[in-house]
């Protein structure tokens, strides 16, 4: 008897689920996202925004930049918003992303102990402190998991022509606020972007060391997942999101972003960039009047290192 | 220690406030893990009592493959049903990835060998005489049956909490299959991966708390079920 009322339950909660909107309909887009988009909380913000205005369901999924290209050149995904520009140009060329637009941008800063035992504080290149760190046998905590400050954070590596490698060298195989918790616990330094860094400041000893270097600029793109990925890609519904995050609107919500928060924005807006050849012009509208002290100006001019497929877009 | 309290204050705050987003997040996962379970029992019990009271070739095998799958890996479980729910992947055109179905596909997938391998072993454990017992009174093969499954009813609770209990608090497949979207796949446990990724400590603690409490609730409430005409 007994067992039949179990049973009953059970099916009872069957037909509660199957009443729940589960299965997606043409009209869910689906955005594959970095963490630091989500963890931030800014995409809590954009996300009902979007949905309001275009009347479609967004589903975001948050994982590394790595990851997140993957699921869009496999058309498992429909727009991806991530920040690791080497990668992008890559999937560009293989034509498995199209229409890269630039959305915004904030910074890596490199953080360590308040004692700095490789003595980076003392210069202003982040290529060097990379060196001087590999040179003193210095603790560095590595996300190690392809995302787009694992990539950056590669590379520096490379242009400060070291291997890292050996018992100073960990690999978290985590997130930047795991990282940065692990870095903080074994008195090593790391490479954060500087809204986990904000987001986790009140439990951390680690002290930001080198900010505004012209490579620790962290540059969020969107990209369209092209359509000849698989049937199933919803291309119209991937480019009405990446318009959306580029839309005067948007961009609003991103440029006053944080202040409440943390006193401070998390990301500056610069849709609209065109970027040519390899190079990135500032926006015509200097943005970073509310940027926090540190990154990069608009009279230093900046651009991306390494070439970048010469793209238009409006 | 000063976080582990402001968490728990924080939970307290939570529940007694009935915060929508987090009733909301408990109620889904109570509603996944309560249906996956269910469809568990539904397919583990037959399965399990056919299995104990049958003997054919390879029964070892099949037995051995039941009790690896009662320790089956959240994740791995998740990358198969990731694979086979993709977009590209075999039963991509269902479009059930990234949704709470998803997350009771892989969360079956956890708990059947569960309670398949205990309702196995409870009803195995049943000595043959009893059988024997009954069939020398006439009783047919569904009687047979249900009466031995009468008899093994408190292992048998015990398969309900352990495949409950696996999957409300297995958070790696459900992170995979589900997405965590917000509104939409966001259970307890991978709203408290996310909470702790954006470093709010102490509501990933409260969230903590408020799975342990529920899991307690309701292994609480099969516990007094099972225990309350237990022969002294």
């Amino acid at each position: 008897m007994r067992r039949s009322r179990c049973r009953a339950g059970a099916l009872l909660l069957l037909l509660a689920l199957a009443g729940s909107p589960a299965a997606a309909q043409p009209s869910v887009v689906i955005l594959a996202t970095t963490t630091s988009t989500q963890d931030s909380g800014l995409l809590d913000v954009l996300v009902p925004l979007f949905e309001k205005r275009s009347g479609y369901t967004l589903k975001t999924i948050a994982v590394g930049t790595g990851q997140a290209l993957v699921l869009g050149a496999r058309g498992e995904a429909d727009v991806v918003l991530v920040h690791a520009p080497e990668l992008e140009a890559k999937y560009m060329a293989e034509g498995k992303l199209l229409n890269r637009r630039l959305v915004m941008y904030n910074d890596f800063v490199l953080a360590g102990p308040a004692e700095d035992p490789a003595g980076v504080r003392a210069v202003k290149k982040a290529v060097e402190a990379f060196r001087l760190v590999a040179r003193s046998g210095s603790r560095f905590v590595s996300r190690g998991d392809n995302s787009g400050t694992h990539t950056l954070e590669r590379r520096l590596w490379k242009l400060a022509g070291v291997e890292p490698k050996g018992a100073w060298y960990i690999e978290s195989g985590q997130g930047m606020g795991a990282t940065l918790v692990i870095a903080n616990d074994r008195n090593g330094y790391t490479l954060s972007d500087r809204a986990t860094h904000l987001a986790f400041q009140r439990r951390l000893k680690l002290a930001i060391l080198l900010e505004g270097d012209r490579p620790l600029v962290n540059l969020y793109s969107v990209l369209e997942a092209s359509p000849s990925n698989g049937p199933r890609v919803n291309a119209a519904g991937g480019k009405a999101f990446a318009s959306f995050l580029v839309s005067a609107e948007a961009q609003a919500v991103i440029k006053t972003f944080g202040v409440e928060k943390y006193g401070r924005s998390l990301f500056v807006p610069v849709a609209g960039i065109r970027f040519l050849g390899g190079g990135l012009r500032p926006p015509s509208e200097p943005p970073p009047e509310i940027a926090p002290a540190g990154y990069p100006r608009r009279r230093r001019g900046w651009a991306l290192e390494g070439r970048i497929p010469s793209h238009d877009q409006r | 220690m000063e976080l582990i309290w402001e968490g728990m204050a924080q939970a307290l705050r939570l529940i007694l406030t009935g915060d929508p987003e987090v009733l909301g997040i408990t109620w889904l996962s109570l509603q996944v893990s309560g249906v996956a379970t269910g469809i568990s029992l539904l397919v583990g019990i037959p399965l399990g009592s056919l299995i104990a009271l049958t003997r054919f070739a390879g029964r070892s095998f099949v037995v051995s493959l039941i009790n690896t799958g009662m320790g089956l890996p959240p994740v791995v479980v998740g990358l198969f049903v990731s694979i086979f729910l993709w977009r590209s992947g075999p039963l991509g055109f269902l479009e059930l990835l990234y949704t709470p179905t998803a997350i009771v596909i892989a969360q079956f997938v956890i708990a059947a060998p569960i309670v398949t391998g205990l309702t196995l072993a409870a009803v195995q454990q049943i000595p043959p005489q009893f059988r024997l017992q009954m069939l020398a009174l006439g009783a047919s093969r569904v009687q047979l049956v249900w009466m031995l499954l009468r008899e093994a009813r408190l292992p048998m609770l015990a398969a309900v909490m352990a495949g409950f209990g696996g999957v409300i608090s297995e958070g790696g497949a459900s992170m995979m299959v589900g997405g965590n979207i917000r509104g939409q796949t966001r259970v307890l446990t991978t709203a408290t991966v996310l909470e702790t990724g954006k470093g709010n400590f102490d509501l990933a603690i409260a969230l903590s708390v408020l799975l342990l409490v529920i899991t307690f609730l309701v292994n609480w409430a099969l516990t007094w079920i099972q225990q309350r005409r237990r022969p002294s």
